[in-house]
């Protein structure tokens, strides 16, 4: 199968123009053509306006309305209107919580990426067991993500880790990883670099076997050297895929949520939490839910990757009429 | 020089793939070494306790998780692929539109969905029910199917479903037996995704089935966790048990992964 095919945007479909002669029945059958054509779509737009639509719908009615478990149940819980946005804007975990957004997600994105392109660059030329060894590495990225984190928590255990054994073999002192306020946040970007360097890895390696050999060749030729090639040639030609690949990454790692909760739950004291935990806190994770301000919190997080979501599908399709 | 490319290689993969190592060694460990500092770096009074420990207790959680990563699997080919079909041949007006709300749909935070979701489940009873459950997971991969497929569709040559039709083959009958069977590898493709994302997912499970009677392995480990548990080569073992669908796929169908990867995020 070629990848290449499956790679572009299935948007546009050409239109064949229609001749004048013989319109009227091409019309005809053009109208069963749009029947049958929205018959085999039917069920993913049911599917969409329920499973998709419904649920956002709620969600936004939910952060509309002062609920309680009680009224949750009844369903007459009283509009409160922007009461909970207002509630949310005013608490003090929202500062910390959108500042350890940012840091998690660019820290993340920025190691992510680096690492993701040098070793594309290093697996780029083939040599023994490099396919295979390519392929090993997709494995964290494989992994059920609770699987990744509870082992990452295990090794960054404070008394028994094998991190802390391994700094204090170097003669560093140990780091409370997970029970610091001071380097929670910090434990949970590492474990998340983990898990995505493979998509930075295979997608900046696919950019790069598209750019064709004979640009290096001439560029060798006129005496530049790897460095310079690199910074010359690979990294001009990579530079839409790498827009591509940041702008995907930047709407994947905003959400992330299951890593955190599971190292952390957001803690030691929200040291740690991002948008995604301190929303998931307040709608399930306390013994009495606070549904309103928790969806709040979520629909803040849908406009912030909505808003790269867009200019992500701009950049691509822009690269796509190119 | 390429042999020591090779070297770099190996070493590269192996700090890489060191955590997974870990967890491998710490699931043979032996409650009293647990704690041992320094640890030991192979298993050298391995145990298979925590292993046992995964035979008495999480059996029934992989069955769920089998049950809830086929029935995600088989819901979402049910719904994409007479969608991308018609997407990728039948030009149905305002085609384009639903091609962009399915890129904005994947974008969508899980949290957010959930939440949505119990509210809808809480007030029709499907809450902490597989079904419930099948559902919320199809989301995470029913339009990542339909735009790949759409994808692969659109390169079917037009030349095969003309023939189909000369011969008086319907629509429906040219979608069964000749689109679906020439799609075959991108349709191994998203259920292969479909079923990895199902039996990982952990925020639709621990929000939509928390109270469930029959609960995914996901909810197995962090209910393990959670518990302030010390067996550590329990949970471990129950982890690398948990992985083992992930590393098969990877060894069967390692071109699908990478495929399946990279599909959407670059331009030929």
């Amino acid at each position: 199968m070629s990848m290449s095919r499956v790679t572009r945007t299935p948007v546009r479909t050409a239109r064949a123009p229609v001749p004048a002669q013989g319109r009227e029945r091409r019309a005809a059958r053009t109208r069963s053509g749009q029947w049958a054509a929205w018959a085999f779509l039917a069920p993913v737009v049911v599917y969409l306006l329920i499973f998709y639509a419904y649920p956002l719908y709620r969600n936004v009615e939910l952060s509309l309305r002062n609920y309680t478990v009680r009224s949750f149940v009844q369903g007459d819980a009283p509009f409160a209107g922007f009461a909970n946005y207002a509630k949310v804007f005013a608490d003090a975990t929202f500062a910390p919580a959108l500042w350890h957004t940012i840091v998690f997600t660019v820290v993340s994105l920025a190691f992510q990426f680096t690492i993701g392109l040098a070793l594309a660059v290093f697996f780029s030329r083939n040599f023994r067991l490099s396919a295979t060894l390519r392929a090993l590495f997709l494995v964290p990225w494989l992994l059920p993500l609770i699987v990744s984190a509870s082992t990452w928590s295990w090794m960054l255990n404070s008394d028994s880790g094998v991190v802390n054994a391994a700094l204090s073999w170097a003669g560093a002192g140990p780091v409370n990883w997970l029970t610091s306020p001071d380097w929670s946040l910090w434990s949970v970007i590492i474990a998340n670099i983990w898990i995505g360097i493979p998509f930075n890895l295979v997608v900046l390696y696919s950019g790069l076997q598209a750019i064709p050999s004979a640009v290096y060749e001439a560029a060798a030729l006129d005496g530049a050297g790897a460095w310079q090639r690199f910074w010359r040639v690979t990294f001009p030609l990579l530079r839409p895929v790498s827009a591509i690949t940041v702008l995907l990454g930047l709407v994947y790692t905003l959400k992330v949520f299951d890593i955190i909760w599971i190292m952390t739950k957001g803690g030691p004291s929200g040291s740690s939490s991002t948008f995604a935990t301190w929303s998931y806190r307040l709608g399930f994770g306390n013994l009495v839910p606070s549904f309103g301000p928790g969806a709040a919190v979520g629909n803040l997080l849908i406009l912030m990757a909505l808003a790269f979501g867009l200019v992500y599908i701009r950049v691509q399709r822009r690269q796509a009429a190119a | 020089m390429r042999r020591l490319k090779t070297a770099v290689g190996l070493a590269l993969t192996a700090v890489m793939l060191f955590p997974v190592y870990w967890m491998v060694n710490v699931s043979f460990t032996r409650d009293q070494d647990m704690r041992k500092s320094p640890p030991y770096w192979f298993p050298v009074h391995g145990t298979l306790e925590g292993y046992r420990a995964v035979l008495e207790r999480q059996l029934p959680y992989l069955g769920v998780s089998l049950v809830v990563g086929l029935g995600t699997v088989a819901l979402t080919l049910l719904i994409a692929a007479p969608a991308a079909y018609s997407l990728a041949k039948l030009r149905p007006r305002g085609g384009g539109v639903l091609s962009f709300v399915l890129l904005i749909a994947q974008m969508i935070p899980g949290i957010i969905m959930a939440m949505g979701f119990y509210a809808i489940f809480l007030t029709t009873g499907v809450l902490n029910t597989v079904p419930g459950l099948i559902v919320a997971d199809s989301t995470l991969a029913v339009p990542f199917a339909v735009l790949i497929l759409t994808a692969f569709m659109s390169g079917i040559p037009e030349e095969l479903l003309q023939a189909a039709r000369v011969d008086g083959a319907g629509v429906m009958r040219t979608f069964v037996s000749i689109v679906l069977p020439v799609s075959r590898n991108s349709i191994i493709t998203v259920s292969l995704f479909a079923f990895l994302w199902a039996w990982s997912d952990f925020v639709f499970a621990s929000t939509l089935d928390q109270g469930g009677a029959h609960q995914p392995i996901t909810l197995g480990i962090y209910h393990y966790i959670g518990n302030n548990n010390q067996e550590w080569n329990a949970i471990m073992a129950t982890a690398v048990v948990a992985s083992i669908p992930a590393t098969v796929l990877l060894i069967v169908a390692q071109r699908y992964v990478a495929a399946g990867v990279t599909a959407g995020a670059v331009k030929d």
